[in-house]
């Protein structure tokens, strides 16, 4: 099913004229921002010189950073009374990114959200409980919006109160939520406490941090649910830049609205399909707030195949980790996310993990806290020993680095509502 | 013979080491009027298995799973000894003759004798190498 067909499928010389001209659009409006009419001043690239989409590489990049030091307004190409809405990101250094939305904008966001629950089979009919903040987090308002244009029931139920939130999905009939996977895995915890069996429930879209193919078997299971993956970020409006579709293999970034690249983090030299890096969009069609090849910290890649049997063009595959996540632990890179997926793929690791960098002896430590499933405990101290090397060993398999595993009681460590901070590096604290 | 009469049902509940926890456990049961004949400890890099025997270990069960502890339950025997010199080495002898290893003990001394909490590899055989010897084992029914 499709939303929107015709630009859901657009691909070949079709596609990169559409995209061609959305981009010298782009960077016309961006020159309307002092930054980027300096910054592209400095290179002496203007809309002129981009003459097909190769010429991308030409423009300067954006980063996060110099999002920040636009605080607040200087990123916006519009005047301010024409800026309908403003959403912020969390600023968990310094001042927020305010990102800024234009009317047309709202309905461009609106109608990619509506792509992305109709391609995960939605429609009207169904009843959809938006479980995430619904202040300045975009993942509120995002999805609330785009669900009503396409004709869904809306429940915008926002964060808190789980046993509330759970008699809702029963006395509604809900047919589809949407929230972080972390709190979708803690309404499943509840659920089973208060013995809800969530019948109505056949969708989950899940998005905001990054999570696993194990994960996504537990969440299928416990909850009765399809999960799919949601990627956004509010840059790019929010959520509604990626989403997978039911072959649940990669997401599919919507081409027509978003120019991506994905290049070596250290270099920026572009990467082609099947190599991982950072990904760096261009948006083609952000009124307000144009930006030119933001550097987004997310590392992915783009799938080989340039078509997919749902119908739709290339896609990119589930985040693998930030860029600025990514730790390095005795010098070797590793990704929270494949931490994650190892120890949810095994049987005795309970629900939640924490991991926790320490500097001791002028040699990295990684410990890592893992609570007990509670149906594998057989009583006995050696097999708790067992577990414990065998997570060791796993760990050491695929992150290729030795590892304190410590096994916790279930319950003892922290749940997170929002974004899940799983990693405590407490290596500089002493420096 | 009929050896489940004399499976007694340890507690076993996994716990952190940290303090506290061993309170926890001990105050939950005096809420639930549970009695504990023994306990032991066993630790080992950050966590440890606290054991114990208790008067009704089902209850006991329900009680600490309802308070978010992971339990469970494991089988032993309780060897009645003679509260004297020679007392253990008697029963230490039997098994070790019979080839059976004791993964671990703890004991307590009752009003009747004191008792030797065994944990074996091979509970049917000490049960029967034990009562051939004359000695004397507690039964399950004391415990429920």
């Amino acid at each position: 099913m499709f939303w929107n067909e015709r630009m859901e499928t657009l691909k070949g010389k079709d596609l990169g004229d559409l995209q061609l001209r959305r981009l010298r659009w782009t960077v016309t409006q961006a020159g309307r921002v002092p930054f980027y009419a300096r910054l592209l001043g400095d290179a002496s690239v203007g809309t002129g010189d981009i003459r097909t989409l190769q010429d991308v590489a030409k423009l300067p990049f954006t980063s996060k950073q110099d999002l920040r030091g636009g605080y607040p307004f200087g990123f916006l190409a519009v005047p301010l009374r024409e800026v309908r809405r403003i959403h912020t990101t969390s600023g968990t250094t310094g001042k927020p990114t305010v990102v800024g939305y234009t009317a047309k904008d709202l309905s461009n966001w609106a109608e990619l959200i509506a792509r992305n629950l109709t391609m995960v089979g939605l429609g009207e009919g169904d009843v959809f409980q938006n479980m995430v903040n619904y202040g300045l987090f975009t993942g509120g308002l995002g999805f609330h919006y785009g669900a009503e244009l396409m004709g869904l029931t809306v429940v915008p139920s926002a964060t808190g109160n789980t046993r509330r939130q759970i008699e809702m999905i029963e006395d509604f009939g809900v047919t589809a939520i949407h929230c972080t996977p972390s709190y979708a895995m803690h309404l499943a915890e509840v659920a089973g406490e208060m013995g809800a069996t969530l019948e109505t429930l056949k969708v989950g879209c899940f998005g905001a941090e990054p999570w696993s193919e194990a994960t996504r078997g537990e969440l299928e299971r416990r909850l009765g649910v399809s999960a799919f993956d949601s990627y956004g970020i509010s840059e790019m409006y929010g959520p509604g830049v990626a989403m997978e579709c039911p072959e649940k293999d990669g997401l599919h970034i919507w081409h027509d609205s978003y120019l991506v690249e994905i290049v070596d983090p250290a270099t920026g030299e572009a990467l082609g399909p099947g190599e991982k890096g950072e990904m760096v969009i261009t948006p083609l069609v952000k009124e307000a707030m144009p930006l030119l090849r933001y550097r987004t910290g997310d590392v992915t890649m783009l799938m080989d195949e340039e078509i997919c049997s749902c119908g739709r063009g290339q896609k990119i595959s589930r985040i693998l980790g930030r860029s600025d996540d990514m730790l390095v632990v005795r010098g070797i890179n590793v990704f929270p996310s494949q931490i994650e997926h190892v120890l949810f793929s095994l049987p005795e690791v309970g629900e939640q993990f924490m991991v926790y960098l320490d500097r001791i002896h002028q040699l990295d430590e990684m410990t890592i806290e893992v609570e007990m499933n509670r149906s594998t405990f057989s009583g006995e101290l050696r097999d708790l020993h067992r577990v414990q090397e065998k997570i060791a060993s796993a760990l050491r398999e695929t992150l290729g680095i030795r590892t304190d595993v410590k096994l916790v009681e279930p319950g003892k460590l922290p749940r997170f509502e929002g974004k899940a901070k799983r990693v405590v590096d407490r290596r500089g604290v002493l420096f | 013979m009929e050896h489940e009469r004399y499976f007694i049902k340890q507690i076993s509940v996994f716990s952190e080491n940290r303090p506290g926890r061993l309170a926890a456990i001990a105050k939950a049961m005096e809420e639930d009027g549970i009695n504990i004949f023994a306990f032991s400890i066993a630790e080992a890099d950050g966590f440890g298995v606290v054991r114990a025997l208790v008067n009704h270990p089902d209850k006991a069960y329900r009680k600490l799973t309802g308070l978010g502890f992971v339990v469970s339950f494991t089988d032993v025997i309780g060897v009645k000894m003679r509260d004297e010199p020679g007392g253990l080495y008697e029963v230490a002898r039997i098994l070790g003759e019979a080839g059976i290893n004791i993964e671990y003990s703890y004991a307590y001394s009752g009003k009747e004798a004191a008792v030797l909490i065994l944990r074996v590899d091979n509970i049917r055989s000490a049960i029967e190498k034990i009562l051939a010897h004359g000695g004397s084992l507690m039964e399950a029914a004391a415990f429920r």
